[in-house]
């Protein structure tokens, strides 16, 4: 699953935002937060594994997650190419205001060559 | 200086804004959205060929338009909520080449009057999931890729060098 498919899901949104506000937190730390069983919790956290978005270490017998901020680097990128594309689309559309500006302008002085 | 599109769209959330401003008034920038002439010479990406199949800017109204590529065809379509003229257009908008209907966007577009004879357009998007949203971007991000890295790297360099000057 892609970062954005994981990240539509609104308990697994609300995990990285947990995970973002303290830094990282244990499994246990996690499951405590929600209503939902541990093991669904476990479920959207190996969701959230897999697509890169968190990172998970070792310590003792627990489990503590982080966030991996690789991925959220990709929405930043998309964005930027998608403002870059309406970007060119805006640039066409100022230069034809230029055009109906100065066809406009042309036309109450009587004169359209100069 | 030339003016800059701004796109804001916020992780997890549903909408996205886009705003920029025109060395114009807003009554002109009002007439190129809603005039199918006008329409025509500046909606979509440069390299795809655009038709305007219909564009019925007022309340109530619908409009179809066709971006064209190699036998590729990419159809929008939506209708229009509310048409207030130089001030807002509201309505609806939809791609049809996704696998099912039903991921429609609606679609906030505000001209508001800046000094000088400018203006500020203020899109605002909001879509009925994040993934929905998220796609849309990412749409985005395939036909930028087509268009050659080459103009990426010049932009994401511009763009480290604003954000890093920030």
């Amino acid at each position: 699953m892609d970062a954005f498919t994981a990240l539509a899901e609104p308990t697994r949104r609300n995990i990285m935002e947990m995970l973002a506000t303290s830094g990282c937190l244990s499994a246990t730390d996690i499951y405590k937060n929600f209503k939902a069983s541990a093991p669904a919790i476990s479920q959207h956290l190996k969701v959230l594994k897999t697509a890169n978005l968190v990172r998970v270490e070792k310590r003792a017998q627990k489990r503590i997650y982080y966030v991996n901020p690789e991925p959220m680097k990709e929405l930043e990128k998309w964005i930027q190419i998608f403002t870059q594309q309406m970007q060119d689309s805006h640039d066409r559309l100022e230069a034809l205001l230029k055009r109906v500006q100065s066809s406009e302008f042309k036309i109450p002085s009587g004169d359209p060559q100069h | 200086m030339a003016n800059k599109t701004v796109v804001t769209a916020e992780p997890g959330k549903q909408e996205l804004f886009i705003t920029r401003e025109f060395d114009a008034p807003r009554e002109l920038v009002f007439r190129a959205h809603t005039d199918p002439d006008q329409y025509v010479q500046w909606v979509g990406p440069s390299d795809l060929e655009m038709s305007v199949q219909k564009l019925d800017a007022f309340d109530g109204g619908t409009f179809e338009f066709t971006h064209k590529r190699g036998g590729h065809a990419y159809r929008f379509f939506g209708s229009y909520h509310e048409v207030l003229e130089n001030e807002r257009i509201i309505g609806t908008f939809e791609f049809d080449g996704l696998p099912e209907r039903g991921h429609v966007i609606m679609g906030k577009t505000t001209f508001e009057e800046l000094p000088n004879n400018r203006s500020r357009l203020v899109h605002q998007s909001v879509f009925f999931s994040v993934a929905d949203r998220d796609g849309m971007v990412q749409s985005g991000m395939e036909r930028g890729v087509t268009e050659g890295y080459e103009k990426l790297d010049a932009f994401l360099a511009q763009k480290t060098g604003q954000s890093a000057s920030a």
